[in-house]
C-alpha cells in the first residue's frame, strides 16, 4: 500500500485500492447482519419459495402413471390411444391400487376435468381385477369416457413435473382438455373478482384513513407540545393493541343490537336497525380504524419538518389563507401522504382476520380464499397460486414504496 | 399557539372545524378499544348497554377453564422465546446496518423489513408447507421460528433509529483506550442504545403474543395460543368470556405501551 502515488496510479487503480482498503470494514459490517439474513433465508424466504414451487408442482401424474405417460409420448392426440397405452395404464393402476395412490392422482386430475376422481378410483379397482388383456375394451366397457380424447389429452399433458394449471385458474383462465387456453367458465371465474375486491377494499381503507388522518396529523403539528404529546399517545395506543382485540371490539359494536345501531337510532339517523356486521361497510370501517395510525404517523413526521415560518411568509406577502395552505404547505406534505398511503394500502391487501370476522361472504379477500383452499378444500396448488398472485401485487407496491419512500424511513412512533 | 395573531375570522372558523374533526377522529380511534371492558364485567350473557349489573363471572370462567389457561401459558412461552431470538438477531443486524460502510444497504434493508410487509397468510401457508416437511408443524419450535421472522423487523427498525443518534466517537474512544470490541459493546454501546433495544424487544413480544394467522396454521391443540383460542371462539359463538380475554389482552397492551413510551421518552432525553 505504500506505493500509492497519484502520479503513477491511474484513477481506476486508485479506486480499486480504496475499495480494497475499505473491504475489511465492509466485511465486518456485513458479518453482523449475516445471522439475521441467514435466519430469514431459512425461516421466511425458503417457505415463500416453497409456496411458489407448490403453485406449479405436479408430481402425482408422473409418480403414479410412469408407464402410461411413457406410452403416451408418441400419441397423436387426435384419437383414442391404442392397446399398449391401456396396457400401461392397467399396470400403473394395479400398482396404484396397492399403494393407495389412485385417489390422490384422481383428485389432482379432477381439477382439470371433472369426474376424474371417482373415475380413477373405479379404474384402479378394475385394473386390480384384470389379469390379462385386451385392456382397452375392458376399460371402455366399464366407463365409456376412457374412449374420449379429452381424458387422454389431460393425462398426456401432465407429463411434466410442473403445471401452469393453478396459476391460470388463479387469474380466471382455464386450460381446456382440448382447445388450449381460454377464459374460465362463468361459475369458475371468481378469482379476478376477489382480487379486484381486495384492491377496492384496500383503496377505500387508504382513502378513508387519509381523509381522517391528514387533519389529525395537521392538528398534531399546531397543537401546543403538551397537548400534542397526549394526542400522540392516543394515536399510538391503538397501534399497540392486539389486532384481534380491535376486531373483536368491532364485532361487538356492529351487532344488529349493538351500540352503533343504538347510537344511530338515538340520533334519529335511522328508524330501523341496520345490518352492519358481515357487510362491506363494517369491514371497511373496522379496517380503517386499525390502519389509521399507519397513515397518520408518516404524514405527521413530514409535516413536523415543514417550517411554520413559510406559511407566515406567504401570508405576509399577501396570499389568502386557502391558497397559502394549498400552494405552499400542502405540496410539501406530499411525501408523507405517499408514505402513509402506500403503507396502509400494502398492509390492507393482506388482511385476513378482520374480513373473516367482520365481513360477509362477499367481503372475503384473497387471503381468506387462500386459507379456505388450504384448510377446507386441501387444494394446496390453487391456494399457493392465489398466494403467488397476492405476493406479486404486494411486492409490486412494496417496490414502489422502496423507490418513493425507502425502507429506512419506516418508524414505529 | 393554536392560531397566529393575523388569522382572519373565517380562518378561525376553519381552524376550529379542523380541530373538532381531529378530536372526533381521535375518539373514533380510542373509544372502540374500551368497548370490551364493561362487557367483560357484565353479569348479562348478552351484550347490552348500559351494563345492567356488574360481576366477575366471565373472569371466573376464564381463569377456571383449562383451555384459556393453557392458551395464556402457550402464548407466554412462545412470546418470551420469540423476544429473545428476535432481539439478539435484530440488534446485531442493526449494529451492522448502522455502520457507514455497510455493503448493499438498500436491498438488505428491504429484505429485513419484508416480513412486516408480506401478507401474513403467505408467511403462514409457506410455513405450513415448509415446516411440515421438516416435521416442525404442531411444535412450539416451528411457531417460535416463524414468529421470530415476523418480529425481527420491529427490532431492526427501533434499534436502527436509536443508533442513528448514537455518537460513534464513544466506540472509537473505547477502542483507542484498549478495550476489546466485546467490552466496548457491553459497557458503552449497549447501555446507550438500551432504550431502543428494549422497546424493540417489547414490540417483538407484542407481535408474537397477539399473532393469530401463523399460529392458526402452524399449531396443533397442544400449542394453541390465546389469540387462536379467541379467534376460534368468535367464529364459533361470540360470548362474554371472550370479552374477558380481550380485556386481559388490552390491559397487557396498555402495560407494554406505557413501558415502551416511557423508554422512548428516556431515549430521547438521553440523546
Amino acid at each position: 500500500m505504500a506505493a500509492i502515488d497519484p502520479a503513477v496510479m491511474s484513477r481506476v487503480e486508485i479506486f480499486l485500492a480504496v475499495k480494497k482498503a475499505e473491504r475489511p470494514g465492509r466485511r465486518a459490517a456485513f458479518t453482523l447482519a449475516l445471522p439475521l439474513l441467514v435466519f430469514l433465508l431459512l425461516t421466511f424466504v425458503a417457505p415463500i419459495l416453497l409456496l411458489l414451487v407448490t403453485a406449479v408442482d405436479n408430481t402425482e401424474p408422473r409418480a403414479v402413471l410412469p408407464r402410461t405417460l411413457a406410452a403416451l409420448s408418441d400419441w397423436d392426440g387426435a384419437s383414442t390411444p391404442g392397446e399398449p397405452v391401456f396396457a400401461a395404464l392397467a399396470a400403473d393402476l394395479k400398482k396404484a391400487q396397492e399403494d393407495r395412490t389412485a385417489a390422490l392422482l384422481g383428485k389432482r386430475l379432477n381439477y382439470e376435468i371433472s369426474g376424474m376422481r371417482s373415475r380413477m378410483v373405479a379404474a384402479a379397482r378394475l385394473a386390480a381385477r384384470l389379469d390379462a388383456g385386451p385392456y382397452r375394451p375392458a376399460f371402455v366397457e366399464a366407463d365409456a369416457e376412457w374412449g374420449s380424447v379429452a381424458i387422454w389429452a389431460v393425462i398426456a399433458r401432465n407429463d411434466r413435473g410442473w403445471t401452469p394449471y393453478h396459476l391460470l385458474t388463479a387469474v380466471d383462465l382455464q386450460w381446456r382438455p382440448v382447445g388450449g387456453i381460454g377464459p374460465a367458465d362463468a361459475d369458475q371465474a371468481i378469482f379476478l373478482g376477489v382480487l379486484g375486491r381486495t384492491l377496492t377494499v384496500a383503496a377505500l381503507v387508504t382513502l378513508a384513513t387519509l381523509i381522517m388522518g391528514y387533519p389529525v396529523a395537521y392538528v398534531l403539528t399546531i397543537a401546543p407540545p403538551s397537548v400534542a404529546r397526549v394526542m400522540m399517545l392516543l394515536v399510538l395506543l391503538p397501534l399497540w393493541t392486539s389486532l384481534l382485540v380491535r376486531t373483536t371490539a368491532w364485532v361487538v359494536l356492529l351487532q344488529t343490537d349493538g351500540i352503533i345501531n343504538d347510537l344511530l337510532m338515538m340520533l334519529g339517523l335511522t328508524t330501523s336497525k341496520l345490518q352492519l356486521i358481515f357487510t362491506r361497510i363494517g369491514t371497511v370501517t373496522a379496517m380503517t380504524h386499525i390502519q389509521l395510525p399507519f397513515t397518520i404517523l408518516p404524514i405527521y413526521s413530514v409535516m413536523r419538518a415543514i417550517p411554520p415560518t413559510q406559511l407566515r411568509a406567504a401570508r405576509s406577502l399577501g396570499a389568502p389563507p386557502l391558497s397559502a395552505f394549498w400552494r405552499i404547505w400542502a405540496p410539501q406534505t406530499l411525501p408523507g401522504v405517499v408514505a402513509g398511503c402506500l403503507m396502509t394500502f400494502i398492509l390492507s391487501l393482506g388482511y385476513y382476520i378482520t374480513p373473516a370476522l367482520v365481513g360477509g361472504p362477499g367481503d372475503q379477500m384473497v387471503s381468506n380464499f387462500i386459507s379456505t383452499y388450504i384448510n377446507r378444500d386441501l387444494n394446496w396448488g390453487l391456494a399457493s397460486a392465489l398466494g403467488v398472485v397476492l405476493l406479486t401485487v404486494t411486492l409490486g407496491i412494496y417496490w414502489l414504496f422502496l423507490r418513493l419512500v425507502g425502507a429506512d424511513k419506516i418508524r414505529l412512533g | 399557539m393554536w392560531l397566529p395573531s393575523y388569522a382572519t375570522r373565517s380562518e378561525r372558523a376553519v381552524r376550529l372545524a379542523v380541530v373538532s374533526f381531529a378530536v372526533a377522529v381521535l375518539i373514533f380511534l380510542i373509544a372502540p378499544l374500551f368497548v370490551v371492558v364493561p362487557l367483560s364485567f357484565s353479569d348479562d350473557p348478552f351484550f347490552t348497554f348500559p351494563v345492567p349489573k356488574y360481576s366477575l363471572r366471565w373472569y371466573r370462567d376464564f381463569f377456571g377453564n383449562e383451555r384459556w389457561i393453557s392458551g395464556v401459558v402457550n402464548s407466554s412461552i412462545t412470546a418470551v422465546l420469540t423476544t429473545i431470538f428476535a432481539t439478539v438477531l435484530g440488534t446485531t443486524a442493526a449494529l451492522g446496518l448502522a455502520r457507514p460502510d455497510f455493503p448493499w444497504r438498500r436491498p438488505v434493508m428491504a429484505l429485513l423489513i419484508s416480513p412486516m410487509i408480506i401478507p401474513v397468510v403467505i408467511v403462514a401457508v409457506g410455513g405450513y408447507l415448509f415446516f411440515g416437511r421438516l416435521g416442525l408443524t404442531d411444535t412450539r419450535l416451528g411457531l417460535v421460528l416463524a414468529h421470530t421472522a415476523l418480529a425481527t423487523p420491529f427490532v431492526v427498525i427501533t434499534v436502527t433509529a436509536t443508533l442513528s443518534t448514537y455518537d460513534t466517537n464513544l466506540t472509537r474512544a473505547g477502542l483507542s483506550l484498549g478495550a476489546p470490541p466485546i467490552a466496548v459493546f457491553f459497557r458503552i454501546t449497549l447501555p446507550s442504545i438500551l432504550p431502543g433495544v428494549v422497546s424493540g424487544a417489547i414490540f417483538a413480544f407484542a407481535t408474537s403474543f397477539d399473532e393469530v394467522v401463523v399460529a392458526l396454521f402452524l399449531t396443533g391443540a397442544e400449542q394453541r395460543t390465546l389469540p387462536v383460542q379467541m379467534f376460534a371462539g368468535i367464529r364459533d359463538q361470540i360470548n362474554p368470556t371472550i370479552m374477558a380475554a380481550a380485556s386481559i389482552l388490552l390491559a397487557l397492551s396498555i402495560v407494554l405501551f406505557v413501558v415502551a413510551s416511557w423508554l422512548g421518552g428516556r431515549g430521547r432525553r438521553g440523546s
